[in-house]
């Protein structure tokens, strides 16, 4: 009988959970509640307030503590006699390797960024072991079915990495608020509260023969006796005055652009704010308060993150917000970098990024949003993430049973498209092209002179080829790699290589040269067909380097093989480390017209014998996608 | 009859609640950083009338226990379970408010022990407990609610519920919802329903008119679109074999395939359709599969959630006026059911 047929498969399974988040929490039930006994789960976060929302098996008193540990407790409490074992680990960890993956007989994604993902991908291509991968966002979800040979791996079809900016429209050219966050987030809190000795672009300038770097530096340095809001009040001039005029200057820049224009603080706020709210030494926050709960909003009374603030609250909370840091959490200073959970940088940035906007012209946002955008946040609430659960469980049963003509990819729409809601459609076939999964080589295109090989590595095999701990081979000389057990010669030499141009490598790389590039943990090896080109557009290929190779996935569908534009967009969920929410809510009858089509085919051909009598209505749908 | 949480996390969450909301109704800091990611996607005066809404919840099984989870989650104002039924094994299944301890829930009933766990999820939602037979209840009941939902109710009892609903003069939206092996049915009438949706950067205002449940019941098949999802016709005959046989959700097996075919055929009959349109093997996976699908809770109990958050927030357009799940053929499907098909 089925039903017996499928309790077995699920009793006799041994599955692996990445992620104990939003869907995480609603998997591990849902999971538990189904029969499943033997349930390994990989998560490194601990527990915050914003997660409590949706992440229903913790608790206030939980946060700070492991989410994979408490979600575990949590559902032993009402499935007291299955196997969890929870693993407070990086999935990444060279322990998570393929004889690992190997034990399980599906692995079940709920992760919340596209690295992680490729890495699991790679991983479960190796160990052929089925992957049922997930995404959520605000009312918009899907699921996905990924086995080897059968159908598409998670990366047959490019996935949006995150987006960057140039880094002149940041420094010199905002037009999208999102510009003057990262300004702010980047640049100028970097700079006054991050690591000196990192090189920040905060002062270079279009013109860059403009006045000695060395004078504009000393702008930075406070002393040790320096009235903390002259200082303030200094460094403000200085950026949203002094450095407006400078980049003036250069008509050039402003011929076909908006001017902005130069903001001095003298023109916004009163001669001195310590009579108007009392000085910082006499303010409600102690000095025995921790760092998070200093606030400058309570003290200028400005109590709703959601409101607007103008020019001059939003000078007001920037010279409160430098205050305090300086007051309050002077030890800190010099080894800050953003987080959005600390209430006192995200009001810094938020009226830092509403001054230049007020600059140049761009709307300003209240902090609620600056917020958002400043911290990748990713809305979320707890209905979608358990819906998605539910089809994950209802793939992994599919899965387990080897139901191959049965798999699904599953989409969640906000809006109903034919009706449906949830929609389920055929996986495709593995997509020949695939550099990942079908091992096709790779163009890239570079300035083999001036770019060095410290660029290749960053920019195309850890960023855009996700590869963790990569090795790079030029024919049979090795020209970079990582690992515990290379020698203090090796290194060096490989630091020395990361400094040369390609073309003075030991073994130069030049136009037309292989390079094979792989990384041992995911088991992935693959080809770069290297071509020489001398120039790139700044602002469209900012990166000074083309990666092509990816071609589209071939839309076969029986005998209608149209060549489909195959965007992901269906990739919902990405929390994307760039600065912009890579969330995109376009319907997928609207992204995918050619998936539609042939969805349709599919759909009318079961409907289409209403008035016949049909044993089993599943086995009408003939366009199978997946042999 | 309400049991008061004396919870202080309660107390002065609600204190401060009803401070602010004689104000300018702002949500407090603590709800703001609770509910920071939702609020990011249905906004803060969404949430605002979340906060100040009053659920009534009548049958709880799994499906009902993941809609009443994610309610509690969004931040509702009250949640009144009823459910008297006694805690046994059965209602283990597919239902993790209830602890397998048999110490903890013996002699307590569903709604007493899911209130416990419940409350567990959001300390700022009163979540309480309300005995007694739902069809016993005045019309003057409802009116204490803004929506009502019953789960797995029998044909009478979700008529005359959603007749006295439609009678008080304020507008209380109705649900019901009904899961069986894999499939699931959730039924939606918001009376006359006015709401706010987005159409190309625009807010534009829309209006909806909802088919009571027993117009929406008694819709005559013939007229009603091919494509119709089979469910729809096949809740129906077990609608009826129920009320005929006196049973309760669920209480059936194999061997009540012949009454529930005899009945199937009554009803094909008097719809002058024929008895193709609701298949046998459907009608069989209904009456075997009386244990939920945990799966399946999950997907219904969802959307039913997602659903209410709207009507309550009066954001976004919601479901008119059912929704079908088969976790066979994997389809989440709308279908628009009244008597505007004779026309």
């Amino acid at each position: 009988m089925d039903q017996q047929q499928q309790q077995s498969a699920i009793q006799g399974a041994k599955v692996l959970m990445v992620g104990a988040g939003g869907i995480g929490c609603e998997l591990l039930k849902t999971l538990a509640l189904s029969g499943f006994h033997d349930i390994h789960i990989i998560d490194m976060d601990t527990i915050e307030v914003s997660n409590l929302n949706r992440q229903f098996l913790f608790r206030r008193s939980h946060v700070g503590q492991s989410k994979a540990k408490v979600a575990r407790d949590a559902v032993l409490r009402f499935r007291p006699h299955i196997n969890i074992r929870s693993y407070h680990a990086n999935v990444k960890n060279p322990e998570f390797d393929v004889d690992f993956f190997k034990q399980f007989d599906v692995v079940l994604n709920g992760l919340d960024n596209l690295d992680a993902r490729r890495h699991v991908n790679r991983l479960c291509l190796a160990a052929d072991v089925p992957l049922v991968e997930s995404g959520t966002t605000g009312f918009l979800g899907q699921v996905t079915v990924h086995v080897k040979g059968k159908t598409e791996c998670y990366e047959c079809q490019t996935k949006p990495t995150p987006k960057t900016y140039p880094v002149c429209t940041i420094t010199s050219t905002p037009t999208k608020f999102v510009h003057c966050i990262v300004w702010a987030k980047e640049l100028l809190f970097a700079k006054l509260f991050g690591d000196k000795n990192q090189d920040n672009d905060l002062n270079v300038r279009a013109n860059k023969a403009a006045s000695s770097s060395k004078e504009t530096e000393d702008v930075f340095e406070r002393a040790d006796d320096e009235d903390i809001e002259q200082y303030g009040r200094k460094i403000y001039d200085h950026v949203f005055g002094y450095n407006i005029e400078a980049a003036l200057s250069n008509e050039e820049t402003w011929k076909n652009r908006r001017r902005p224009r130069p903001i001095y603080s003298k023109d916004v706020l009163p001669e001195s704010l310590t009579q108007k709210n009392g000085s910082t030494q006499n303010c409600s926050a102690t000095d025995g308060d921790d760092s998070t709960t200093v606030s400058a909003m309570p003290l200028l009374g400005l109590k709703n993150p959601q409101e607007l603030w103008g020019l001059t609250q939003n000078s007001l909370v920037f010279i409160e917000a430098l205050k305090l840091f300086f007051a309050k959490r002077k030890k800190e200073i010099g080894h800050l970098t953003f987080d959005k959970d600390d209430q006192l940088a995200v009001e810094f940035v938020t009226a830092a990024a509403n001054i230049r906007a007020e600059s140049f012209g761009i709307p300003l946002h209240s902090l609620f949003e600056a917020k958002g955008i400043a911290g990748n946040i990713v809305h979320a609430v707890a209905t979608t993430n358990a819906i998605v659960a539910g089809l994950i469980v209802i793939e992994a049963i599919k899965v387990l049973k080897k139901d191959a003509d049965k798999y699904r990819m599953t989409y969640c729409l906000e809006h109903p498209s034919r009706k449906m809601l949830l929609m389920p459609v055929e996986p495709f076939e593995p997509n020949p092209s695939c550099y990942v999964c079908s091992k096709t080589p790779l163009v890239l295109e570079i300035n083999t002179q001036k770019s060095k090989l410290r660029d290749l590595v960053d920019k195309i095999v850890k960023a855009k080829l996700g590869m963790n701990l990569p090795l790079i081979m030029h024919g049979a000389s090795l020209l970079y790699e990582v690992g515990d057990d290379l020698d203090d010669i090796m290194v060096a030499n490989y630091n020395a290589n990361l400094e040369k141009s390609l073309s003075e490598l030991p073994s130069p790389v030049i136009n037309g040269s292989i390079l094979t590039v792989e990384d041992l943990q995911q088991e992935l090896s693959c080809k770069i067909n290297v071509k020489h080109r001398e120039e790139f557009d700044e602002e469209k290929e900012p990166e000074g380097m083309v990666l092509s190779g990816w071609t589209q996935s071939p839309a076969t569908n029986g005998e209608s093989a149209s060549t489909s534009n195959n965007e992901s967009a269906v990739d919902v969920t990405e929390s994307s480390s760039g600065p912009e929410i890579a969330s995109k809510k376009r319907k997928l009858s609207e992204t995918q017209p050619e998936n539609h089509k042939r969805e349709t085919e599919n759909v009318e051909s079961e409907d289409d014998d209403d008035l016949v009598e049909i044993e089993n209505p599943m086995t009408v749908s003939k366009k199978k996608r997946v042999a | 009859m309400k049991k008061n949480s004396l919870d202080k996390e309660v107390l002065l969450s609600r204190f401060s609640r009803l401070n602010l909301r004689m104000d300018g109704e702002e949500l407090t800091e603590q709800e703001t950083a609770l509910y920071d990611r939702q609020i990011r996607v249905w906004g803060a005066n969404a949430q605002r009338r979340l906060t100040k809404s009053h659920i009534l919840v009548s049958g709880i099984k799994g499906t009902v226990a993941e809609f009443c989870k994610n309610i509690v989650l969004a931040g509702v104002g009250s949640v009144t379970l009823m459910d008297d039924s006694l805690v046994n094994e059965e209602a283990l299944n597919a239902n993790f408010l209830i602890p397998p301890d048999e110490n903890a829930y013996r002699g307590k009933t569903v709604a007493e022990i899911c209130c416990d766990s419940l409350k567990d999820f959001n300390p700022m939602v009163l979540v309480s407990v309300e005995k007694g037979d739902l069809s016993a209840r005045s019309t003057e009941f409802f009116e204490k609610f803004d929506v009502v939902v019953i789960g797995y109710g029998s044909l009478a009892t979700k008529k005359a519920v959603n007749e006295k609903c439609r009678k008080l003069s304020k507008r209380v939206a109705f649900y019901t919802v009904d899961c069986r092996d894999s499939c699931g049915e959730i039924f939606v009438d918001l009376q006359d329903y006015k709401y706010t949706k987005k159409k190309l950067e625009e807010k534009v205002e829309c209006e909806l008119n909802f088919p009571s449940f027993q117009e929406a019941v008694s819709v005559p098949w013939k007229p009603i679109p091919r494509r119709t999802a089979k469910l729809y016709f096949a809740m129906r005959v077990i609608e009826v074999f129920e009320e005929n046989e006196g049973r309760k959700h669920g209480e059936c097996s194999l061997l009540d395939l012949p009454t529930v075919l005899e009945i199937k055929k009554k009803l094909c009959e008097a719809n002058t359709v024929s008895e193709s349109h609701v298949p046998d093997s459907l009608l069989e996976r209904l009456i075997t599969g009386t244990i939920e699908f945990p799966p399946a809770c999950a997907i219904v109990g969802g959307i039913l959630a997602q659903e209410v958050i709207k009507a309550v927030s009066g954001k976004g357009e919601p479901l008119k006026n059912f929704f079908y799940y088969d976790a066979q053929d994997g389809k989440g499907v709308m279908e628009n059911i009244s008597n505007s098909f004779t026309s």
